[in-house]
């Protein structure tokens, strides 16, 4: 019963936080909403995983969200970093957000269905974070954001891929991904950075 | 010592470290004999076979266990492993006449460690991880510290690593296809993912916007690197697929599906290819269309198509590469690759011009070229099962013969008074020449490569018997 009120806690942060990245002005809260969403897919993840594998995510998580978080502090000390405006259209995307969460509650139980043991919570929980990313990627091409957003959508299919397949080398290669992603989105907002100072 | 540590560590390895060498000529020293050397070890090393040197002998194991998993690559993979290498050899070799080599060699060898991984990695459905992290290591090889990143870059990041998920997804879906064939959801969702993941990684029509912004916004000679070597990896990750799957195998849709989008993407890049007033996208589109032959080739009975497939792989390599460093060349030594900017460049730039031609003839499948015996094994097996699928790939093949002819007008269109010089290096000169030589060779001798293609069927254990 514990277990089921934490699933189902883990799924209202990751909403929240899924929305906040979607939303957010300043990348202090949309780094902090990454950071506080890996702990939502920790949490779901270990319902599958062993600590270690889940926790290895977690860590993955967090160390991608601190390369970002450095690279962002480092650019914010030479410019300003913040969006002057709200991103346009917040009606639409809270609209857009309700929509994909009525999406996830609609299709979990298809999903538990097909994989059987997934558990409602977490079939949620992956549908929600994958349709959240899509939507981040399917709104932006300004670097950062589309970073969050591949994370987002990659996290969703963590949670949903770890009730279907439990090897260490695929937990493994997926922390790498999430690492990956996390560098080249350093890298890229680095780049783009120096091009804007030159 | 085992395979794996010679083909994929060894090579990422020496990758890792060529990062930091700081002269174009030692990267690419580094990275040509570094790709000459597996090439002969895969040529010449017996795997899983004892090598006698004397009272000396060595043993190279197929497989290197790795956290409960296998990497394997036995012998009958060494001849892709030679070809691989081979290819990419010639294309470190030529980074240095266009000034590229000290990004291509150390990415470019980390990326294709990863893709013979994704080879070699058991069980196979694994490969779309190591396929997701080549793609990551390709960002900063697109995307120099001196350039802004473009929306193509943005968008190869973005479409190539939405693959992922879909793939995997659908293997393990797979699985249960295989236990209860009958099924009709579970079938139709795996096929869904798996046509998904495919669209993405192969770029699928209309999913490859990211290649003319990349062909336009970066390097043509490093775009021209990943459009020659990952939709050739994914090809071999879509065989596995149908070599493991009995249900893929003989199922009529799939085989309609890869019929169908091998010719939109034919269709549409030839077409494309025709109207494009930009050298690079031009490129971009035929690179698209050459895909498309693959998958074409895939759709047809696996004993016919899979040799044709093989057969594509090597003029591919080729012909992008002499068409990539045409295109460098006269990049660096003109404002754009627009049509109005390159205007007349023959006089200018003979070798380079030549180059480009060929290279875009041998695409369309130009008689006595590389790339005119696949195309026309190719047209021949599938004008056999439809007349009208025959058609539409000849629609696309005129598409890249114009495109190829309209390029040829617009360079020879100088000033009379322009007088005739060659302005490219020795090094550009003779990277070029030996390119040209091996188009003519191929397209004059298609079966000097048969002592390697012949083998490649055998990596498949139901396709390729």
């Amino acid at each position: 019963m514990i277990t089921t009120i934490m699933s189902w806690t883990a799924v209202v942060v990751l909403l929240i936080t899924s929305t906040g990245l979607l939303l957010y002005r300043d990348w202090r809260w949309g780094i902090g909403f990454l950071a506080a969403q890996y702990a939502g897919v920790f949490w779901l993840v270990l319902q599958h995983w062993a600590f270690g594998m889940a926790a290895a995510k977690l860590v993955g998580g967090w160390m991608a969200t601190a390369s970002l978080t450095i690279t962002l502090l480092n650019l914010s000390a030479r410019q300003e970093l913040i969006e002057k405006y709200w991103t346009q259209g917040r009606a639409f995307r809270l609209f857009m957000v309700g929509m994909a969460a009525l999406l996830a509650i609609a299709a979990a139980p298809r999903v538990e269905e097909i994989l059987p043991g997934t558990g409602i919570a977490v079939a949620v929980g992956g549908i929600l974070l994958t349709a959240m990313g899509l939507l981040q990627l399917g709104m932006t091409t300004q670097v950062l954001r589309v970073i969050l957003g591949l994370l987002t959508t990659l996290s969703g299919f963590e949670i949903l891929y770890a009730a279907m397949e439990g090897s260490i080398l695929v937990a493994a290669l997926l922390v790498v991904v999430n690492l990956g992603l996390g560098l080249v989105g350093a890298y890229l907002l680095t780049v783009s950075s120096e091009e804007k100072t030159a | 010592m085992s395979a794996p540590l010679l083909w994929i560590f060894l090579p990422f390895v020496i990758g890792g470290l060529s990062l930091f060498v700081t002269r174009e000529r030692w990267a690419t020293m580094i990275g040509g004999v570094t790709a000459i050397v597996l090439t002969g070890a895969a040529l010449i090393v017996p795997i899983d076979e004892a090598l006698s040197f004397g009272s000396f002998s060595i043993k190279v194991a197929s497989s290197f266990q790795i956290l409960g998993r296998n990497l394997t690559l036995d012998s009958s993979e060494a001849p892709l492993l030679a070809i691989l290498f081979g290819v990419a050899a010639l294309w470190f070799v030529g980074a240095e006449a266009v000034g590229v080599a000290r990004r291509l060699t150390p990415f470019g060898l980390m990326i294709i460690s990863l893709l013979v991984a994704s080879i070699a990695v058991q069980p196979f459905l694994y490969a779309a991880l190591l396929i997701e992290l080549s793609v990551l290591v390709a960002v900063p090889l697109l995307s120099p510290s001196d350039q802004t990143p473009s929306r193509g870059v943005i968008r190869f990041l973005i479409y190539q690593s939405l693959g992922m998920p879909f793939i995997l997804i659908a293997g393990w879906l797979s699985v249960g296809v295989e236990a209860s064939p009958g099924d009709l959801t579970l079938t139709i969702q795996s096929s869904l993912m798996l046509g998904l993941g495919f669209a993405f990684l192969f770029a699928i029509f209309p999913l490859y916007n990211w290649i003319p912004l990349l062909m336009e916004e970066s390097s043509p000679y490093i775009v021209g690197f990943l459009l020659w070597l990952l939709p050739i990896v994914t090809s071999i990750l879509g065989m596995s697929f149908l070599d493991r799957y009995a249900w893929l195998r003989t199922s009529a849709q799939v085989v309609g599906a890869l019929r169908v989008a091998g010719l939109l993407m034919v269709v549409t890049g030839g077409i494309w290819t025709a109207f494009q007033r930009h050298l690079g996208r031009m490129m971009a589109f035929a690179a698209v269309a050459e895909t498309g032959f693959i998958l074409l080739s895939l759709s047809l009975d696996p004993t016919i198509g899979l040799p044709i497939a093989f057969l594509l792989l090597i003029p591919r390599g080729l012909g992008l590469a002499v068409w990539a460093l045409s295109l460098s060349i006269l990049d660096s030594n003109t404002e754009s690759l627009r049509f109005s900017s390159v205007q007349g460049m023959v006089r200018t730039y003979p070798v380079a011009t030549t180059g480009l031609i060929l290279s875009a003839l041998s695409t369309a499948g130009f008689p006595l070229l590389a790339g005119f015996p696949p195309r026309l094994a190719l047209w021949s097996g599938l004008a056999q099962r439809s007349l009208s699928t025959g058609f539409l790939l000849l629609i696309g093949i005129v598409g890249l013969a114009v495109g190829a002819v309209r390029t040829l007008a617009v360079m020879v269109m100088a000033d009379e008074n322009t007088a005739w010089a060659s302005k490219e290096s020795w090094a550009q000169r003779g990277m070029l020449g030996i390119g040209m030589m091996g188009l003519f060779i191929l397209g004059l001798f298609p079966q000097a490569a048969n002592p390697i293609l012949d083998k490649l069927p055998l990596m498949f254990q139901h396709l390729g018997h």
